[in-house]
């Protein structure tokens, strides 16, 4: 391989080519620049393109090619958010008020009211920063990013290299934390569906498997335990899918923050450059007709691996001062950005390590060749990095220095390629102001569903179907192809029970490898929480649904959530719609109302818009809004974790919060093809009382298993924690504890609830628990666990709802996925 | 009494290199990470060590079959080892480890002629899963000593299915106890899929040399030197053994011997 690549002195210079001009750009008028972006593809509006024609006129010259693609990487949503930081005007049932920006005013400002000291850096990292452990030395670095317009058009290197992006985000959190833990989350169409599809559109199962391939490929490489994640499938993913990744590493503390200063070398490290993901691979028209691909990067997870081996040595001899990674816009995202911390910067694309020696200087600046970094070093030091990147069989290049003169300039064998004031990059973007529209659907406000009594063989029926359930069933055949327990700290493993398959609820990371010996037990555990059918009736009520449900999964391993650090990952369609941005504002409130009512501050999140495809009539389809709300918290001492399988019979079973009749946007009502009223709502003050009460109960051992109410309700999680345990279940629903009157069995056993687990207390300490939780506002005894393989309803006419053998509701279980990705 | 040095070989792409040495320090060894740069520049001599051991990950990516790039390496820079496994110090190889010292000729005879390989397993995908597995009572590994005759530890591997190359090479294998470990069901019986998570001839996990002092095997031994690493620790308080702790024991306990 190496025969076929050029070392960089062996490019010929293209001083002509570098230095091509946008010829007559300042005279171009509005419509003549529109139709210069369309061409190409900058994306950027009007209104953008007149402030970057008056900059260059200021100027007094055309733009370089290599600049306009610099502005529009610059300025384009991935970098900018611009949908987030912009006014908006909007409309919540006809009520207009005007948000100056959505960031700050939701997420972000929750973060600043919470004023967690445990919070490091929020937000302007390339990953969240948070304290971890007992002794204050370390610090755990946090992050999920998506990959979703990659994954729409190769799933396999789409899903791979959005697992690279995120773990070298992580990589360049601060000064660089080791990687962990990384998670992925899929999107996907039923892996059943077969239907009609437009061109160019992949059928979802092949998708599915393909991002699987690509995650297990890459991240096994990495040496990363892949541990946590989740599925979701629905029809409104099957023509754009979504895939999320995430990572988490350790740092020690000092390493948390970082400053380049002026005279400090700029040093590439990690792959080579290549033409592969240079978006702007279509200036000549022809090429316009050509598939997108060209945008496409190549993953090679070894160069990774070589970089984090190197990257991670170097930081700890502290021979870098900054360090930032090349993700969108390659170089010219990240070489700016390092520019922007530091007050300047100049560089020499010619000096840059190629893959071909065909790349036209602005292809350089701009590919997204995947596995490279960019390090400010001070020159004092430059010899020593070189040695540990050697060692590791990494590539480096000094690219050029950090400069006091405000301007990025970028040079290819002393030809000019592009010269731009950053004051302009940073501070020219104009936004304008955008028009969201939200209006209560009728859905919300729907009759509640009826169900005829006595319904016993239905009820049974219900919860086969809903095991069954592509979004409820077993995950196995996915997991097992990650490598979820490299680097021997997977405590809590994603797979759980007697036979090690049942669904746990989060994984519990214990870093000894990463930290020695110092910090004995501590760890941390990392969840999800998903659930886009809710966010189709009430992306508000969804958004708190998500938060409350990472949460109760924590609560379910004995994290503490005290200390608990948020996520966002919001994935909607093209907020050009004021519809669509009227739902993303809306799910961006109960974002903030979640973090200040559970008092988790966010800490790093990202926002992926305009998912959204033609379909079948020709029209776009949008994804349904999305939002993934990612949590971690410390696990003080992980020898104290629990898991979802019960343990022993004879034990009493304890259900914590109330059951309402919320049926709205449910699992059960999905399946009976009726739709339920009453969306979850959560009660943040509520559950983080009983949450409180029950993790006080685990640190004193009151607690043998825990498993959280989620799709499906009280059903699904007894049966789960029945058949992991191999131990049989008696409910009874009666002695739920119910806002309301519930007559019927089918609300009390499929009711999505929120902020609700089942547990399970030793019988022999059963008094001790009841004093514990005595705080926790509703906690009832509701069964037992007993020796008879069986999960037993009793109603509350006092007559058998349902009595099935846990080995056929673990058979029909295990069956969908399996099968389909046979 | 000075800790034994344990040569730690890494090339790129190894990843379980962290974790296995802080396993081999819990025991009392010294272990030192070195790279095959370090070895072909001559920076790193393994008779200097008392201990080599390979750990597990995707060696130059296993881009031309698993472990096979670090074999030939092995083959072409690493001729003392074979010496070093001679004077009967413990050589140690974990999954993509093991594979290269098979491809290397290592194992199971050490005559350098590679009679074992491996394939992608039977069922198509890479795998992770704890397996049951049965030592060879008559195995004279020094790596077993006072280890029960099963004990569980994890796989995760794509291509571990150990293959043979003619069946008169099991019989050799048997004759020479070389083969240290099966994959066996929860009851000790020989089993299929999933108990044998890959497919291998006569379920065959682990290979020893005839001298007991050269271990290859693909279950990971360092992810389990702790009781919590056991994916049921929270079913059961308390295990006799952390099975991957005890070979990493018995080998730094040999060391000092």
């Amino acid at each position: 391989m190496k025969s076929s690549v050029l070392t960089p002195s062996a490019v010929p210079p293209r001083a002509a080519a570098a230095q091509r001009m946008a010829e007559g750009f300042l005279r171009l008028s509005a419509r003549g620049l529109s139709e210069l972006s369309r061409r190409s593809l900058w994306s950027l509006s009007g209104q953008e393109l007149l402030a970057a024609q008056a900059y260059f006129k200021k100027e007094g010259r055309d733009p370089t090619w290599a600049e306009m693609e610099t502005v529009a990487q610059y300025w384009s949503e991935h970098c900018r958010h611009k949908t987030f930081n912009s006014p908006i005007a909007y409309s919540d049932n006809g009520r207009t008020r005007r948000i100056k920006s959505l960031f700050a005013e939701t997420v972000a400002k929750a973060t600043r009211d919470l004023k967690k000291p445990w919070c490091l850096s929020t937000f302007k990292d390339n990953a969240g920063i948070v304290s971890f452990g007992k002794s204050g030395k370390w610090a755990l670095a946090l992050k999920a990013e998506t990959h979703n317009h990659p994954c729409a058009l190769e799933p396999y290197g789409g899903a791979a290299t959005g697992l690279g992006g995120v773990v070298r985000d992580v990589l360049a959190a601060g000064l660089g934390a080791k990687p962990v833990l990384a998670t992925d989350v899929f999107c996907f169409g039923r892996p059943d569906d077969r239907g009609p599809l437009p061109e160019g559109a992949l059928p979802p199962l092949r998708g599915l498997l393909s991002a699987v391939a690509g995650v297990g490929d890459y991240g096994n490489r990495l040496g990363i335990p892949l541990a946590g994640g989740g599925l979701w499938f629905e029809d409104g993913y099957r023509l754009t899918p979504l895939v999320f990744a995430g990572c988490a590493g350790i740092l020690p503390r000092w390493a948390a923050g970082k400053k380049a200063l002026p005279g400090d070398l700029i040093v590439a490290a990690g792959g080579r450059t290549g033409k592969d993901g240079i978006h702007g691979a279509t200036f000549s028209s022809a090429e316009l007709n050509g598939s997108a691909h060209a945008a496409l990067q190549i993953g090679h997870a070894i160069n990774e691996k070589k970089l984090l081996d190197a990257l991670l040595r170097a930081r700890d001899e502290k021979l870098y001062r900054f360090v930032t990674d090349c993700g969108a816009g390659g170089f010219s995202c990240a070489v700016t950005e390092l520019a922007q911390a530091a007050g300047g910067a100049r560089v020499d694309m010619e000096k840059a390590p190629l893959k071909t020696g065909d790349l036209e200087p602005w292809e350089i600046w701009l590919s997204e060749s995947q596995e490279r970094m960019v390090l400010a070093v001070p020159p004092s030091s430059l010899r020593a990095l070189e040695k540990v990147f050697a060692a590791a069989s990494c590539e480096t290049a000094v690219l050029g220095e950090i400069t006091r003169g405000g301007r990025i300039t970028v040079e290819h064998g002393g030809a000019r390629v592009a010269d731009l004031s950053l004051d302009f990059l940073e501070n020219g973007l104009p936004l304008a102001e955008r028009k969201a529209v939200w209006k209560t659907p009728k859905a919300a406000k729907a009759a509640k569903p009826s169900f005829k009594s006595g319904a016993g063989t239905r009820c049974a029926d219900i919860l086969a179907r809903a095991l069954a359930h592509p979004n409820v069933c077993s995950r196995e055949s996915v997991v097992r192809r990650y490598d979820y327990e490299v680097q021997a700290g997977t405590v809590i493993k994603p797979l759980q029970g007697v036979k090690h398959d049942g669904p746990g609820d989060a994984c519990v990371i214990w870093p000894r490898a990463a930290v020695g010996e110092s910090e004995g037990f501590s760890g941390f555990a990392l969840a999800h929480g998903l659930n886009p059918s809710y966010g189709k009736i009430d992306p508000y009520w969804m958004a708190m649904a998500c938060v409350d449900e990472a949460l109760r999964n924590l609560v379910c391993v004995g994290a503490d959530i005290s200390q608990t650090a948020l996520l966002d990952n919001f994935c909607w369609g093209s907020p050009d719609n004021p519809e669509i941005l009227g739902s993303l504002v809306r799910a961006a409130l109960g974002c903030y109302d979640a973090a200040k009512g559970f008092e988790a501050p966010f800490v790093s999140g990202k926002d992926s818009l305009f998912n959204e495809a033609k379909g079948a009539s020709g029209k776009n389809v949008a994804v349904p809004g999305t939002l993934l709300i990612t949590a971690a918290a410390p696990v003080r001492d992980v020898r104290k974790s629990v898991t979802m399988d019960v343990k022993a019979p004879g034990n009493p079973l304890y259900l914590l919060g109330w059951t309402s009749a919320d049926l709205a946007g449910s699992l059960c009502a999905e399946i009976l093809g009726v739709e339920g009223a009453g969306l979850p709502r959560v009660e943040p003050a509520a559950a983080l009382k009983g949450f409180r009460a029950v993790l006080a109960a685990m640190d004193k051992g009151l607690v043998l298993s825990a498993h959280d109410l989620s799709e499906g309700g009280l059903a699904v999680a007894a049966a789960e924690m029945a058949f992991s345990g191999e131990f049989g279940l008696r409910l009874d629903l009666d002695a739920i504890a119910c806002k309301g009157v519930i007559y019927s069995p089918e609300f009390l056993l499929f009711s999505e609830s929120p902020s609700r687990i089942l547990l399970e207390v030793p019988a022999d300490r059963e008094a001790e628990f009841v004093r514990a939780t005595k705080s926790a506002p509703a906690l009832r005894c509701v069964g037992r666990t007993i020796a008879n393989p069986v999960l037993k309803v009793k109603g509350l006419d006092g007559l058998s709802v349902m009595e099935e053998p846990i080995s056929a509701l673990k058979a029909g279980w295990q069956k969908t996925l399996s099968e389909a990705l046979a | 009494m000075k800790a034994p040095r344990i040569l730690i070989l890494r090339a790129p792409g190894v990843n379980c290199d962290v974790e296995t040495a802080a396993a081999l320090k819990f025991v009392g060894g010294a272990p030192e990470p070195a790279t095959m740069a370090d070895v072909r520049a001559g920076r790193v001599r393994v008779l200097d060590y008392a201990m080599a051991v390979f750990p597990g990950g995707f060696s130059y990516g296993d881009d031309l079959g698993a472990g096979k790039v670090l074999a030939v390496q092995i083959r072409g820079y690493l001729n003392d080892l074979r010496h070093f496994v001679r004077q009967k110090r413990p050589v140690l190889g974990v999954c993509n480890g093991f594979q290269a010292l098979v491809k290397a000729g290592l194992l199971p005879f050490g005559s350098g002629d590679p009679s074992a390989g491996f394939a992608a397993n039977d069922s198509g995908r890479f795998e992770a899963r704890w397996v049951h597995l049965r030592l060879n009572t008559q195995s004279p590994s020094l790596f077993f000593r006072g280890l029960p005759e099963m004990i569980e530890l994890p796989v995760a591997h794509g291509e571990g299915k150990l293959v043979l190359k003619s069946p008169r090479q099991l019989e050799d294998l048997k004759k020479n106890h070389s083969i240290a470990m099966q994959y066996v069901s929860d009851d000790g019986k020989l089993a299929g899929y999933p108990a044998n998570p890959n497919g291998s001839v006569f379920n065959i996990a682990a290979l020893s040399n005839p001298e007991g002092n050269c271990l290859g095997l693909m279950p990971h031994p360092e992810r389990f030197t702790d009781i919590h690493h056991h994916p049921n620790w929270t079913r059961q308080t308390f295990f006799k053994h952390c099975a991957g702790l005890e070979i990493f024991r018995n080998a730094v306990d040999y060391c000092r011997s």
